[in-house]
């Protein structure tokens, strides 16, 4: 049979505030164990935890570049359950008001809808003694620096379709999060989380099949991959006539294969009540429309406006986007009047290349939009060639400066003087007698090889097309 | 040093103030009170000599400097033990809880001692201020110092939950002392052992610092033995508090100015309720009688109906509970206070740690409450009472619009005998009918000495009013006080002891 996949994504968001949602202690990641803790994030008795303004204003920040709706009251509550990392033993979130409802982002053209995303705080971080994991170990020793760092939770409706649409939905999300600079989307530090529910239905099937959520990925790949797996069991279990039990799987990136939690890990009943020490929050609507102010251009608009106003191909649009950091670069670049295409081309071949290389930031570097202006109007009138342009652009990205003083001081300016040429291309010609007579003789791509020794002798600074004038006057 | 004893702060600070008395000296009287007293009475779960004879040196070395001195300068006080004190014991008379230090000050705490006060120590209670009768310390019960007087040496709780604090007060080991008022704790004591205790409006005094019972009833209030010494430590404590986000913006907190000024006009309404069945007809017969004398001072009082109070008692132990589950989870033995150590694993040591640590009323409570919340019973439980409690709310909105003010007995009963009421809890929980409706509505409560009856056990008269109305209360409570004779009166026995 034809089975249709439908996934929805959970996502925790990490808002890097500067201190935690409920007390003023750091949320540097990282630190000596127990370092970035006070009374309050260790849920010592008698402490009361007070909301940080900043936490709802980036909470806010992401629901309307999500196309939410922002709640106009909202409110805290406690989800009760006992666990050594959770100092209170219940968490402060969200339940049935959250702070932003109904938005959504677009991929590939698509709506994703997004059914909601509410605020609650981390919990902190177990280590088990003498062993890799809990089983094992001799005890276990808690580290609370995560706890009461600010979370997002992000959940998508059941929108997605494939496993491919998943990655490029969190890509895009995480996109759209470092944009607005709320989350820095790191998944090795656990700053950005994902959760996934997949169930398959018979193609045409209006009502949803099982879902089964799967936890445990620490990337996007893992993301896609343990979908993948997923989607492949339910249907040979379909297949057979089975039927897909409602439970969450864990994802195991080592055997790249989900096995069920034990069901004790998750019979759960989180008697979810309203929060007594904090107070319903209503958020003022000039405080909405002064934060949207400052967002930046999204992606998604910014996509379009490269294909559509200035010709990028959908693909180079992509790639330029999915760094905010290179298309404020590329954006400055336009606005100094640099053509889209070349500059594009500089951002996504030399200079994405040597980041890469050397692990880099493009803020780490040294070179500026007005550089990338000029080195490409250096191109453009034929002062430099393209092997001249990277050598200045190296020099650029390294030390920086003008791109007039670096040809200047490498002697770069191309050579387009003919009569200069004339002696050098004749002195060419003259040194290799055999080869003029292989190319008098019918052998012409040998003039491939008087080009090279031309640009050899002048350190790659002739003119290509100057010296293939040059070439069919001499060897005529 | 017997003449320090039971003075009113008024009085103490007129002695420091002129020189007579040292700080130190009042410090050491009441400390020397309580090491000869206390072991009949148990007051104090911890007694901190030290901290008191530093902070008097202090008063005495601003006095001698002719510093500006704080509101309570030199003043002896007591701290219930749900209310952290850095460096010492807050153990909220729990076993889970025995070896607790915590590593901050209450925000009351910080601002008493901003104020000049005097702390002599921590003071038992109910377990987690749960009970009405202090009877559920973990350590031991405390004493109502009333009864040792001679009538049959009658062993007498001091009520509860801040049974502590009161008996500090009453007994004179403290001229004041803070308690905390969930369901009635400050206010049932009070009228158990003669003495003033208020519970504010709800947000009026910083609960940062005060161990959770159930947040959105509880109150710390001060308990004195004068309305005057009442109004000033509230004033010492009150006002808003940033970190904590139930705490009022910008409430008024002058509640001396007004104090001693004529209640002519006041409109006074009497619960019919809560002066009938199900209250001794002694105490009805006192507050009929205070009523009178409310009238001789002007006041206009009239009966007022509040038929949904009769739903506060079960409101209130859904509510309680259910935020109480939740509050004391933390006490798990993971980060502080009693460990089972035996365990091998941690499901083991939750379930060992809390059956060894709580004691049985609050394994009762916080299973009511969990029960509560659970999927299935919440929208019958904890939502309806949600409901019901704002319906409360409401009913007294509107004997508000009648009344200035509302007046009652404190307690259906005066102080009973230790054991009288701990094989029935229901009889137990049955103590605070009149007290719990003020802590559901988040208004201001006061309870006062009003007579005594024919054993000479001191019965209380409550006022309640409309939130932030806390000087108005003082003030009512303070017109009666001043024109009857039943302040200020340390229990007889007591007296040849001191």
């Amino acid at each position: 049979m034809k089975y249709e996949t439908v996934i929805g994504l959970e996502v925790h968001a990490q808002l890097k505030t500067k201190s935690k949602i409920f007390c003023g202690c750091p949320t540097d990641f990282g630190g000596a164990p127990n370092d970035h803790v006070c009374p309050v994030c260790l849920g010592m008795p008698g402490v009361l935890p007070v909301l940080n303004k900043r936490v709802v204003e980036f909470a806010i920040k992401t629901g309307i570049a999500l196309n939410c709706e922002i709640a106009h009251t909202t409110k805290f509550d406690r989800k009760n359950y006992f666990y050594p990392d959770l100092p209170k033993d219940y968490q402060i979130s969200q339940y049935d008001q959250p702070i932003c409802n109904t938005g959504h982002l677009t991929i590939k053209g698509r709506k994703i809808r997004i059914h909601r995303a509410h605020l609650e705080e981390d919990a902190g971080k177990l280590v088990h003694a003498g062993a890799a994991g809990l089983h094992g170990s001799d005890y276990s020793l808690v580290d609370y620096n995560r706890t009461g760092v600010p979370l997002l939770e992000i959940v998508s409706e059941p929108d997605i379709e494939s496993p491919e649409e998943a990655r490029q939905y969190l890509t895009e999300l995480r996109n759209i999060l470092r944009y607005i600079d709320v989350c820095d989307g790191n998944l090795e530090e656990g700053s950005f989380r994902c959760d996934a529910n997949v169930s398959l239905r018979p193609e045409g099937q209006k009502e949803l099949g099982t879902k089964v959520e799967i936890k445990n990925m620490n990337s996007f790949r893992a993301v896609q991959r343990a979908l993948q797996y997923e989607i492949e069991r339910q249907i040979i279990a379909l297949d057979k006539g089975e039927r897909i039990a409602q439970e969450t799987r864990l994802w195991n990136e080592a055997t790249g294969d989900t096995h069920p939690m034990r069901s004790k890990e998750e019979a759960h009943d989180y008697r979810y009540f309203p929060e007594p020490d904090l107070v319903p929050l209503v958020i003022d609507r000039n405080w909405v429309s002064e934060i949207e102010k400052t967002l930046p251009e999204l992606p998604e608009s910014r996509r379009r406006r490269y294909v559509d106003e200035q010709g990028l191909s959908a693909d180079d649009a992509l790639v330029l986007t999915e760094s905010f950091e290179l298309a404020n670069f590329f954006d400055s670049t336009l606005k100094l009047g640099a053509p889209a295409k070349q500059i594009s081309n500089f951002l996504l071949g030399p200079i994405t290349a040597y980041l890469n290389e050397e692990k880099l930031e493009l803020a780490q570097t040294k070179v500026t939009p007005e550089n990338m202006r000029d080195l490409v109007g250096a191109v453009t009138s034929n002062v430099l060639s393209s092997t001249t342009a990277k050598q200045v652009l190296t020099e650029l990205l390294q030390n920086g400066g003008s791109v007039k003083d670096i040809i200047d001081k490498k002697g770069l300016a191309q050579i387009s003087d003919e009569a200069g040429l004339k002696d050098i291309v004749s002195k060419v010609l003259a040194d290799n007698p055999s080869q003029v007579e292989e190319f008098r003789s019918g052998k012409t791509k040998v003039r491939q090889f008087f080009l090279g020794e031309t640009m050899k002798a002048t350190k790659g600074k002739a003119n290509p097309q100057v010296i293939n004038k040059l070439l069919d006057e001499l060897l005529a | 040093m017997k003449e320090l004893i039971g003075k009113s702060i008024s009085k103490l600070q007129e002695l420091l103030a002129s020189k007579q008395v040292k700080a130190k000296e009042v410090c050491d009287a009441h400390l020397n009170h309580i090491d000869r007293l206390d072991k009949e009475i148990f007051a104090f779960n911890t007694v901190t000599h030290g901290l008191a004879r530093k902070q008097a040196e202090l008063v005495d070395q601003q006095i001698a400097a002719g510093d500006k001195l704080g509101k309570l300068a030199g003043i002896p006080i007591a701290l219930k033990d749900n209310i952290c004190l850095q460096g010492y014991p807050t153990t909220c008379s729990s076993k889970i809880l025995a070896n607790f230090m915590p590593p901050y000050d209450a925000t009351v705490t910080k601002r008493l001692f901003e104020q000049g006060a005097v702390c002599v120590g921590k003071t038992n209670m109910d377990e987690f201020a749960m009970g009405s009768s202090t009877e559920n310390s973990a350590f031991k019960p405390t004493l109502n110092p009333w009864s040792l007087m001679g009538n049959g040496n009658k062993k007498l709780v001091p009520g509860g939950s801040s049974g502590g604090s009161t008996a500090s007060v009453a007994a004179g080991f403290s001229t004041v002392a803070l308690g905390s008022d969930t369901g009635g704790s400050i206010r049932q004591p009070a009228s158990f052992c003669g003495v003033v205790g208020m519970k504010p409006t709800y947000g009026l005094v910083s609960r940062f610092g005060l161990v959770a019972f159930a947040s959105s009833l509880d109150q710390i209030g001060p308990l004195g033995r004068t309305t005057e010494d009442v109004a000033i430590t509230l004033s010492a404590i009150a006002g808003h508090d940033s970190h904590d986000s139930t705490s009022l913006p910008e409430p008024k907190v002058d509640f001396l100015s007004d104090l001693k000024k004529p209640i002519k006009g006041l409109r006074l309404g009497i619960i019919s309720e809560l002066l009938g069945e199900g209250i001794e007809a002694e105490i009805q017969e006192a507050i009929k009688k205070a009523i009178e004398t409310y009238r001789s001072l002007g006041a206009k009082c009239d009966q007022v109906s509040m038929p949904n109070l009769k739903h506060a008692l079960p409101v209130y132990y859904i509510i309680a509970t259910a935020e109480a589950s939740a509050n004391l989870a933390r006490y798990d033995g993971v980060r502080y206070g009693l460990r089972d150590k035996e365990s091998k694993d941690v499901l083991s040591m939750y379930y060992k740690t809390r059956q060894a640590g709580f004691g049985a009323e609050v394994k009762r409570r916080i299973m009511l409450g969990t029960f509560a919340l659970s999927t299935g019973y919440y929208d019958a439980y904890y939502k309806k009472a949600q409901q019901v409690r704002q319906l409360i709310k409401n009913e007294f909105d509107q004997a508000f619009q009648k009344f200035d003010l509302l007046i009652c007995p404190t307690s259906p009963s005066v102080a009973f005998e230790f054991g009288a009421k701990t094989s029935d809890p229901l009889s137990m929980y049955l103590s605070d009918i009149a007290t719990i409706p003020a802590n559901l509505a988040g208004i201001p409560a006061v309870s006062l000495p009003c007579s005594f009856d024919k054993q000479g056990l001191p019965i209380g008269l409550q006022l309640m009013g409309p939130a932030l109305s806390d000087a108005k209360l003082l003030q009512a409570a303070f017109a009666f006080e001043s024109t009857t004779n039943f302040d200020n009166q340390p229990p007889p026995a007591l007296l040849t002891k001191v």
